[in-house]
């Protein structure tokens, strides 16, 4: 095992333990940071496969924007709901079932994958991903087109929620 | 290799050797001397921090007709040693309600997001942690923990006083993120990198960036104020109202980590507005001799940092509904209608050499402040008159 | 992988370690008396009223979002502004495009006053 491996290990257990908590701790809050210390995980991952743009702009966004999102809308509930209550609801039985199947479907697959078992493609010294993804981005051969759609569906996010926003008023 | 020319590299180079001489392996002997080097990275910060709180109780006092420290050392120079010990030998205190592991967590998350961003601040040509690729976002990223340690505090208190000025403060440092962003965006334009070692040689080969962007350093110093909560954007404190925002709980130590991170993420900006508009290191024998460099980035940072000082002790504290009015009304039009001209200007004048391309730019830039200032001039009137005759009808 | 993240990776966890240290410290040798006035809520003197985790307002959570819309416009925005020094001058436009639709969105909400504190 070499350290790459060892340090893939850390941040998966890092990526799946705070997963769970997300999903057991009782209070919202504590879900969120345990949400933001996934988030990190992934970056860790990004990171030791290089792909040091797809790091940072996991902290930037997931962490700097939507996890404070995360943190503004639960200071709007209110704190009776936070609390108090089970943790399932009475289909809880179904959604373990579905989880299994799935699980096991995804499972099934990976094993055919041959992806595995390969190692990640050693990156050349000096090979700048910034450029070479802005590149792909504006060029009318690839990408320019995806990238034009994106800021429109950001557009379409911000009219939706401030419409959402103004009925409540 | 010599010393004095390029220091950090023969001390790796000799260490190394050192270290596999032992027998250790090279991979080892590597992130050991990594450590080594990130411990007296982060020593030589915290050295700074310790300086600065002299130098902004003794600039505070200055500005308010005060003396200020004056009775340890000369001028006052070691009262920061005193006020260490103090602070290390103070009683803690949480409240009863605390959540005990957020609170603690939230002031060293406070430094360290400071801390973070000394990774890739560039000291000297050959003098720097590491020379990021992408250097600009990660600057953005630590900021994230910034503000969540902030949000933290304020949530973990469990103190309204602390929780409203944790609000506050993280609606203004997302909100003058926007322009922040935007306007970092310029140098990567002029440069086509995001490594702020690039930016910084850049710089040196050619010119200054507050020559070719005048407003981008205007937008980036407004919206660093913002981020770092000070005055007239300091409403997380609001002494009258809320008394100290999000830090109102905290007590010894774990308010000294606060106050440090305060002071040190000050001066690191003053440095990144060096280093993004200023030239950073650069002066003159600056690329032969680089101890030259870490003096001269000093110093900017300083002077970053004292005019940072000098809009905190002048200016008042606006209100909340005015402070992010005048960042998505004003500064994010205005950074993005930068940019644009930037990206519009920018390619054109490239290759028509230094004595057309400084100069262009630069009207450029003059181009986009007369327009916003017509706009503006045009609006106030529009609403003066509005005022006025609603003032008349009522007289009537 | 490369060393700029692992020296990145090791700053992190020195930096985070570091502030730690005069925390420890101080826990060391400061006193510990604690008493319920002393660990009672601060607010200049008065009796906390109510629940102290209260609700905010919801202006809050819309600049929230109307930031995430613009963060992730930048972020886009940061490979554009990298390779416009080597690309044809039409990709200026292309960006400048993507600006333009998301400053229609800003100029929506704030003329359906949602950039008002009301």
């Amino acid at each position: 095992m070499d350290s790459t491996q060892l340090l893939f290990l850390f941040s998966s257990f890092l990526i799946v333990s705070s997963a769970v908590n997300v999903v057991s701790s009782k209070n919202l809050i504590h879900a969120a940071l345990w949400l933001i210390s996934t988030l990190f995980g992934v970056a860790i991952l990004f990171a030791i496969l290089e792909a040091g743009f797809l790091a940072v702009v996991q902290v930037v966004v997931y962490i700097g924007a939507i996890a404070i999102m995360f943190i503004f809308a639960v200071m709007l509930t209110r704190r009776e709901n936070l609390e108090s209550g089970s943790q399932v609801n009475k289909s809880w039985p179904f959604a373990l079932l579905l989880v299994v199947v799935i699980a096991a479907a995804i499972g099934s697959l990976m094993l055919k994958w041959d992806g595995m078992n390969t190692l990640p493609v050693q990156i050349a010294e000096g090979y700048d991903s910034v450029a070479s993804l802005g590149a792909a981005l504006i060029s009318p051969d690839a990408f320019v087109l995806p990238f034009e759609v994106a800021s429109v569906l950001l557009l379409a996010a911000l009219l939706g929620s401030v419409y959402v926003a103004m009925n409540k008023k | 290799m010599n010393f004095w020319s390029d220091p950090i590299n023969t001390i790796y180079e000799s260490l190394m050797l050192t270290f596999t001489g032992w027998g250790l392996d090279g991979a080892l002997a590597q992130i050991i001397i990594y450590v080594l080097g990130i411990l007296i990275l982060i020593t030589f910060a915290m050295i700074i921090d310790i300086l600065l709180v002299w130098v902004e109780r003794k600039v505070v006092a200055r500005f308010q007709g005060r003396l200020g420290p004056n009775r340890i050392g000369p001028f006052g120079l070691f009262q920061p040693i005193p006020d260490v010990i103090k602070l290390i030998i103070k009683e803690d205190t949480t409240p009863a309600n605390a959540d005990k592991l957020v609170y603690n967590l939230a002031p060293v998350l406070s430094l360290g997001s400071v801390l973070f961003l000394w990774a890739i601040v560039p000291l000297a040509i050959n003098i720097y942690g590491v020379d990021l690729n992408v250097a600009l976002l990660y600057m953005v990223a630590t900021g994230a923990f910034g503000t969540l340690s902030i949000i933290m505090a304020g949530w973990s208190s469990n103190n309204k006083y602390a929780l409203l000025g944790a609000f506050r403060q993280v609606a203004a440092m997302i909100s003058f993120e926007i322009p922040m962003v935007v306007v970092l965006l310029i140098p990567a334009i002029i440069t086509g990198s995001l490594s702020m070692q690039t930016i910084t040689n850049f710089q040196t080969e050619n010119f200054w960036f507050f020559l070719v962007s005048p407003l981008g350093a205007l937008l980036f110093l407004i919206s660093a104020i913002a981020e770092l909560g000070r005055s007239p954007f300091d409403l997380n404190e609001g002494e009258s109202e809320i008394v100290s925002g999000y830090h109102i709980e905290y007590s010894g130590m774990k308010f000294g980590l606060f106050y440090a991170g305060e002071m040190l993420h000050a001066f690191t900006f003053g440095g990144l507005l060096s280093v993004l508009f200023f030239g950073g290191w650069h002066g003159p024998w600056s690329s032969e001799i680089p101890f030259l460099g870490v003096v001269y980035f000093c110093a900017k940072a300083l002077f970053g940092y004292w005019l940072i000082m000098w809009v905190k002790y002048t200016v008042p504290r606006i209100r909340i509904d005015h402070m992010l009015m005048f960042n998505w009304k004003f500064l994010t039009p205005v950074s993005f209608a930068l940019l644009i001209v930037t990206a519009l200007v920018h390619p054109l004048l490239r290759d028509a050499g230094n004595w057309i391309y400084v100069p262009g730019m630069f009207l450029s830039n003059v181009l986009v402040v007369w327009v916003t200032v017509e706009v503006l001039r045009s609006r106030s009137k529009k609403d003066r008159t509005v005022a006025e005759t609603v003032q008349a009808v009522a007289h009537h | 992988m490369q060393n700029s993240w692992l020296y990145i990776g090791l700053f992190l966890l020195v930096g985070i370690i570091f502030p730690v240290i005069p925390l420890v410290l101080s826990a060391l040798v400061a006193p510990k008396k604690p008493n319920p006035i002393k660990q009672s809520t601060y607010e200049c003197g008065m009796e906390t009223v109510g629940e102290s985790l209260v609700q905010f307002k919801a202006q809050y959570y819309i600049f929230a979002l109307i930031f995430l819309v613009f963060d992730v416009e930048t972020v886009f925005l940061f490979p554009w502004a990298v390779s416009l020094n080597v690309q044809p001058y039409f990709v200026v436009v292309e960006g400048i495009f993507f600006i333009m639709i998301l400053i229609a969105g800003l100029s929506y909400t704030w003329r359906k006053g949602m950039l008002e504190w009301v």
